[in-house]
């Protein structure tokens, strides 16, 4: 998902003593693999998954780790299991994620099936360090997404990323990644670039997967920083990680006119941060999701409630395995007109 | 004198529009487009060509709709902008304090809402084309129906059947059901008509807040039997331009004038020869579907790519 896989594989090689394959990147692929063995009314996410899991073991993959909860999701991995040992695959499916828990006990059984030497302190020792490595991304990537529409030299954010992230799996303690942190960050804000001080400013929410799955959404971030706008994206994996629980509780305080109890998944986080990009008086809100999603399906009427009050203009995205991607330029072209006109 | 010359290719109709300084019309004309746009257009430039007076001097080009790019490299226009934009801006020029446009074109179809002449809300039909155009036409040709004596045969219903109008799909099998057990002509027409509005009020226009005045454009706007619906369901005045199929030619002229770039544009293209070629990419398992545009054997451009691979090599 995204750039997610360099921590994620940066743990494992850590703390277990395995080869660690990093998925292929998801190509056209991986998509039509997923879609051609997953029940057809699934949603996208599930295909993804299973077409990366595909190619993973057609790579000579052995064991697959997966987890997952909130709402359908809690059962793909049982599925996807299912569908891919009919299809003859050989493999063990580690699942860290079962009834909507992680059971510590469980998964440290499982670990420890994997590699028999595995130390329960360097394992909590390097999760630390991962977890600090999600936070101090997800503030880079927030301050890139700030940004990017106003580069001057091209690709030079992203370049800058890439470099960071390669310094990134190679540092051995907490100290030394904050030092890094420090420095990349100082890097990127020397980046040039050409901001007017008051830009258009559009907010992202949405279904997760879709959300931090660059391919899945059409690289529509990347599209929409081509029109000079600053963007806005909250859903990232320290808020899956670490603030979840707290973000859905303030969610459900902060916005008890619109929802009395809680939906599944991201559904009333979308809720309380409409509200709060309506408040900050952003340009504009898009809200995406994979087709079929069916908490945010749920929620889409109080979103569409809210922006209206707050006369914020939202939009509607809906991506399935083969959506066309021109009708999607022209309605993000024709947003970007609309936000634009209304500013002057 | 000078003029501007907007071009709105959309998936059944080409429409040109040639307009002077003041936004009046000078000329203009609908065609078909037949699945070749590139041909449409030829076709369609040499009717505005003939009908214009040597006085004028073409000053701008612009294209919209669903072949705008391709007919934008084409014509070498000056804007190349989307549909919602172009009919915002052509209506606007007509009815500067219209609220509501509701279009229904071919295969795509639209709401914008507009206060004080800005656009304040739009939304288009997501992935199928049910309620549109198309699925007039086709019903048109089964029921053996000439698609402009649709409307009228429309009006003579007092009584239109009831079409499921969720899904085009589910539509004709409801269609098909209502004509065998014995409904008259008329009235299945009739609640065709009933079932685009429906459809499109309900999927398209879903939550909006619809405020006279209502303009209703598109080539569906034609079609009387559609249009007492909307004034029936929406219970106000709906208003339909003669030019109401031109709107977004009108409109993408008017942008073309307001972003001329100096430039002298010459109408005779007919000698152009201007061809595509699709390829697989084949560079990574992305293998993306390439389309190579020439102009007179040039390769100028090329869509489709996801990186820049296949361009650079």
């Amino acid at each position: 998902m995204g750039d997610y896989y360099v921590p994620a594989k940066y743990l494992l090689s850590k703390i277990v003593n395995a080869d660690i394959l990093v998925a292929p990147f998801i190509t056209a692929k991986t998509i039509e693999l997923g879609s051609k063995y997953s029940p057809d009314f699934v949603c996208t996410p599930f295909k993804y998954t299973l077409g990366t899991m595909i190619e993973a073991l057609d790579n000579g993959a052995n064991i697959l780790i997966q987890f997952g909860g909130g709402c359908r999701y809690g059962y793909y991995s049982e599925l996807q299991e299912q569908i891919l040992k009919d299809l003859g695959y050989k493999f063990e499916l580690l699942n860290l994620i079962t009834n909507g828990k992680a059971n510590v006990k469980r998964i440290y059984k499982m670990i420890k099936r994997i590699d028999k030497k595995f130390n329960v302190l360097k394992g909590l020792y390097y999760l630390f360090i991962t977890i600090k490595m999600v936070k101090y991304m997800d503030k880079i990537d927030d301050y890139i997404r700030r940004n990017i529409g106003f580069e001057i030299t091209k690709n030079s954010f992203s370049n800058l990323k890439q470099e960071m992230l390669n310094k990134f799996s190679l540092v051995n303690n907490s100290i030394s990644l904050y030092i890094m942190y420090r420095k990349y960050f100082k890097k990127f804000k020397k980046i040039k670039i050409n901001k007017p001080k008051d830009c258009l400013k559009v907010g992202i929410i949405g279904e997760l997967y879709t959300l931090m799955e660059p391919f899945s959404n059409y690289y529509l971030e990347k599209e929409l920083a081509q029109y000079n706008i600053e963007l806005k994206r909250f859903t990232n994996v320290t808020y899956l990680l670490v603030n979840y629980k707290k973000i859905n509780k303030k969610a459900l305080k902060k916005s008890k006119q619109y929802m009395k109890y809680q939906f599944s998944a991201d559904a009333s986080s979308n809720v309380y941060w409409t509200k709060y990009l309506c408040d900050k008086k952003y340009d504009g809100i898009i809200h995406i999701k994979s087709s079929f999603c069916t908490p945010e399906i749920g929620v889409m009427p109080l979103l569409d409630k809210i922006a209206n009050e707050n006369n914020v203009p939202m939009i509607h995205f809906s991506f399935d395995a083969n959506t066309s991607e021109v009708g999607i330029k022209t309605r993000l072209e024709a947003f970007y007109d609309m936000i634009e006109m209304r500013r002057k | 004198m000078n003029c501007y010359l907007g071009v709105d290719i959309g998936s059944i109709s080409t429409k040109g529009v040639i307009i002077d300084e003041n936004n009046n019309i000078i000329t203009s004309s609908y065609i078909w487009t037949e699945g070749n746009p590139v041909n449409a257009v030829k076709k369609l430039i040499n009717i505005l060509k003939n009908n214009l007076d040597n006085k004028y001097i073409v000053k701008g080009i612009g294209t919209t709709g669903s072949a705008r790019k391709l007919i934008g490299l084409l014509l070498d226009a000056n804007i190349v902008k989307n549909e919602i934009m172009a009919h915002a801006v052509g209506t606007l020029s007509i009815y500067p304090d219209v609220k509501t446009i509701l279009e229904i074109g071919g295969q795509d179809s639209k709401i914008i809402l507009l206060n004080n002449g800005i656009i304040t809300d739009y939304a288009m039909n997501t992935l199928c084309a049910a309620g549109t155009g198309s699925f007039l036409s086709s019903q048109a040709k089964r029921l053996n129906i000439n698609i402009e004596d649709f409307g009228p045969l429309a009006l003579k219903s007092n009584n239109p059947v009831k079409i499921a109008a969720r899904c085009t799909v589910f539509a004709e099998s409801d269609l098909i059901h209502k004509a065998q057990v014995g409904y008259k002509k008329e009235d299945i027409v009739a609640g065709l008509c009933k079932s685009i509005v429906l459809n499109y009020l309900n999927n398209v226009g879903k939550g909006k807040n619809i405020k006279s005045p209502v303009i209703f454009q598109g080539g569906v706007s034609k079609n009387l039997g559609v249009l007492k619906y909307f004034k029936e369901i929406l219970n106000t005045d709906v208003i339909v331009d003669p030019n109401s199929h031109l709107m977004g030619a009108l409109g993408i002229a008017i942008l073309a004038k307001k972003n001329s770039i100096g430039k002298t544009y010459d109408l005779n293209i007919q000698n152009i020869s201007f061809d595509t070629k699709a390829i697989d990419c084949g560079g990574c398992s992305n293998n993306c579907e390439l389309l190579r545009i020439y102009k007179d054997n040039k390769l100028i451009d090329i869509w489709g790519n996801r990186c820049d691979k296949y361009i650079k090599n």
